[in-house]
């Protein structure tokens, strides 16, 4: 089984975010990138599903972007990944450039099972697992959190609103993963070592027209810090009357 | 004849959401801008509040019905609703961005060769095109965003375009049979979380961070929720230490949320989580810490303890509501 895991290099949450002089993408000075949180989960779960192919099954990281991102792609390959793709192209494209290029190299290495993080941390779209698999024509489970795989079948528990779904489905598949699924590995200071051995093949990304287009980037309006009015319970009442009366929240 | 807006509204148990009818207002606001004709698309089986779209502003309503369709498919309504769209030659298809818009939407996009937004929370068209804003880095930042595309999708985020209720206007609903949906991919159950109301869909959340110190203790934060019908949230550090369920977590690697009332309790405010709920209409925080970055977002404060003023506030919320 060749499997498949998609990474994005993403600015760290700590970040706080400054405009770009472009006014439409952030200022990256200063700003650490490291390998989106949700794909490390990916990037575990396919991990996973190697040891339990076992075999010649085999787990190869893709990513689409500039040099930069191999250091994300170096991360994944520590955790104990095979080997890694990068699709190169330094502009910056949407979800549909992203899942195009990912889509059109995973067909070409022929992967049947595909694991992406449910939203990279920066645009948070959270599609670009199910543009893949639309792209493949291959199944969809999204935001999953408990994930079995039996022959040909997928049995999968999405979180939504107010409770769990049990979805059924087969492979060829692409699952996108979420928080409380795994518990991704730390890398090994012998992972990172054999990290560096590792092959990560170059090549342009797939062309592809951006569907939609950033015209601008901004930062929301301040918030006004408010008033503090009180100090113990005391100041309850005060509280209850400014959110009837001020607010009108309750 | 004029280009149509699909409003793709959500159902659940054959009852449609409210978001749905979010979706059907903010649907029918586009079209009357861009002179566009609105319709709502309905996919499930029985649908027992179909006739109340008529109070949001769409008047047309198809539903595309099949008893196998009562629980979502990613692939059978994927292909209901581009069967649909493609017959009609729908050129904007509007969907709430809930679970499931986030997950069909995508879907929807690529097989109509459409650009796709996602957890849009302004549309605006004073240039006579459409421009979207949506949050990024978890609302750190906006983008405005256009379309390069002949055909558009476009999710907006609940709770904050308003269901709209205009004077009932008669329905006219047209049912179409699915033939033999496309099951490939089903939910074949539904775990409730009981009695629980979810962080995303909320109008009102109580959180509780570090400052609780444990889990034992999140009961004060549930009484308070439960007295202001609220959903109960969480910062990641209880998550992380296993106090709360990640479904719960609201920040930049959980639930980015607006409610018209946000109240955070022991909650120091990480940027992440300030990310997550600072466009939140009013904001409340509880923190002993008068020094704390949550109170330079905080609309009200009690530089207090969370064990003394919780208690205290769940009481005067119950003797007010009791009124």
């Amino acid at each position: 089984m060749k499997i498949a895991v998609c990474v994005s290099h993403v600015p760290d949450t700590a970040t706080k975010v400054k405009i770009g002089e472009d006014g439409k993408t952030i200022d990256p000075n200063g700003v650490t990138y490291v390998i989106n949180p949700y794909d490390e989960i990916a990037v575990e779960e396919a991990l996973k599903a190697k040891e339990k192919f076992g075999g010649d099954s085999e787990v190869i990281v893709l990513t689409v972007g500039s040099d930069k991102a191999k250091e994300t792609i170096r991360k994944a390959l520590a955790m104990g990944v095979d080997r890694g793709v990068l699709l190169k192209d330094d502009n910056h494209r949407d979800s549909f450039g992203i899942a195009k290029a990912l889509a059109e190299e995973i067909k070409t290495l022929g992967c049947e099972l595909v694991f992406c993080g449910k939203q990279s941390v920066d645009y948070d779209n959270s599609i670009t697992g199910q543009l893949v698999a639309e792209m493949l024509d291959y199944s969809c489970i999204s935001v999953v959190v408990n994930l079995t795989i039996e022959d040909n079948k997928l049995t999968a528990e999405r979180e939504i609103e107010g409770g769990k779904e049990i979805v059924e489905s087969e492979l060829p598949a692409v699952v996108t993963t979420q928080k409380g699924l795994n518990e991704p590995r730390y890398a090994s200071l012998k992972g990172i070592m054999s990290a560096k051995k590792k092959t990560i093949d170059e090549k342009p990304a797939a062309d592809s027209d951006n569907l939609t287009e950033v015209v601008k980037m901004h930062l929301p309006p301040p918030k006004q810090a408010g008033r503090i009015i009180g100090t113990d319970s005391s100041a309850v009442p005060e509280l209850v009357k400014l959110l009837r009366e001020e607010a009108k929240v309750l | 004849m004029a280009n149509k807006i699909l409003a793709v509204l959500e159902q659940r148990d054959g009852v449609l959401k409210r978001s749905a009818f979010e979706t059907a207002s903010a649907a029918s606001k586009i079209a009357s801008e861009l002179n566009l004709e609105a319709e709502a698309v309905v996919v499930g089986n029985d649908i027992s509040n179909i006739n109340d779209i008529g109070n949001y502003g769409i008047s047309k309503v198809v539903h595309l019905k099949n008893a196998d369709l009562v629980n979502y498919s990613s692939s059978g309504y994927r292909d209901a609703i581009v069967n649909y769209a493609t017959e009609v030659d729908g050129d904007y298809i509007m969907l709430a961005n809930t679970s499931l818009g986030k997950d069909l939407a995508p879907r929807l996009a690529v097989k109509l060769e459409a650009g796709c937004l996602m957890d849009c929370v302004k549309l605006d068209t004073s240039s006579g095109e459409l421009t979207a804003t949506r949050p990024v880095y978890a609302g750190k930042a906006l983008v405005d965003v256009k379309f390069n595309s002949g055909k558009k999708v476009i999710t907006i985020r609940p709770n904050v375009f308003k269901a709209q209720s205009t004077d009932g206007s008669s329905v006219d609903v047209t049912v179409n049979e699915v033939s033999s949906p496309n099951l490939k991919s089903r939910v074949v159950e539904f775990k409730k979380s009981e009695g629980k109301l979810d962080v995303a869909e909320a109008d009102i959340i109580v959180s509780g961070g570090r400052g609780m110190k444990g889990a034992e203790h999140f009961n004060l934060i549930e009484e308070l929720a439960d007295s202001l019908g609220a959903a109960v949230g969480a910062s990641r550090a209880v998550v992380d230490a296993g106090w709360r369920p990640h479904g719960e977590q609201v920040g930049q690697t959980g639930k980015t949320v607006s409610p018209s009332l946000y109240v955070a309790c022991g909650i120091s405010g990480a940027i992440q989580h300030l990310a997550g709920m600072s466009s939140s209409k009013y904001i409340v925080a509880i923190n002993k810490d008068k020094d704390a970055p949550i109170f330079t977002i905080a609309d009200f404060g009690i530089a207090g303890d969370v064990f003394d003023v919780l208690p205290a506030l769940t009481e005067e919320i119950k003797k007010v509501k009791q009124g």
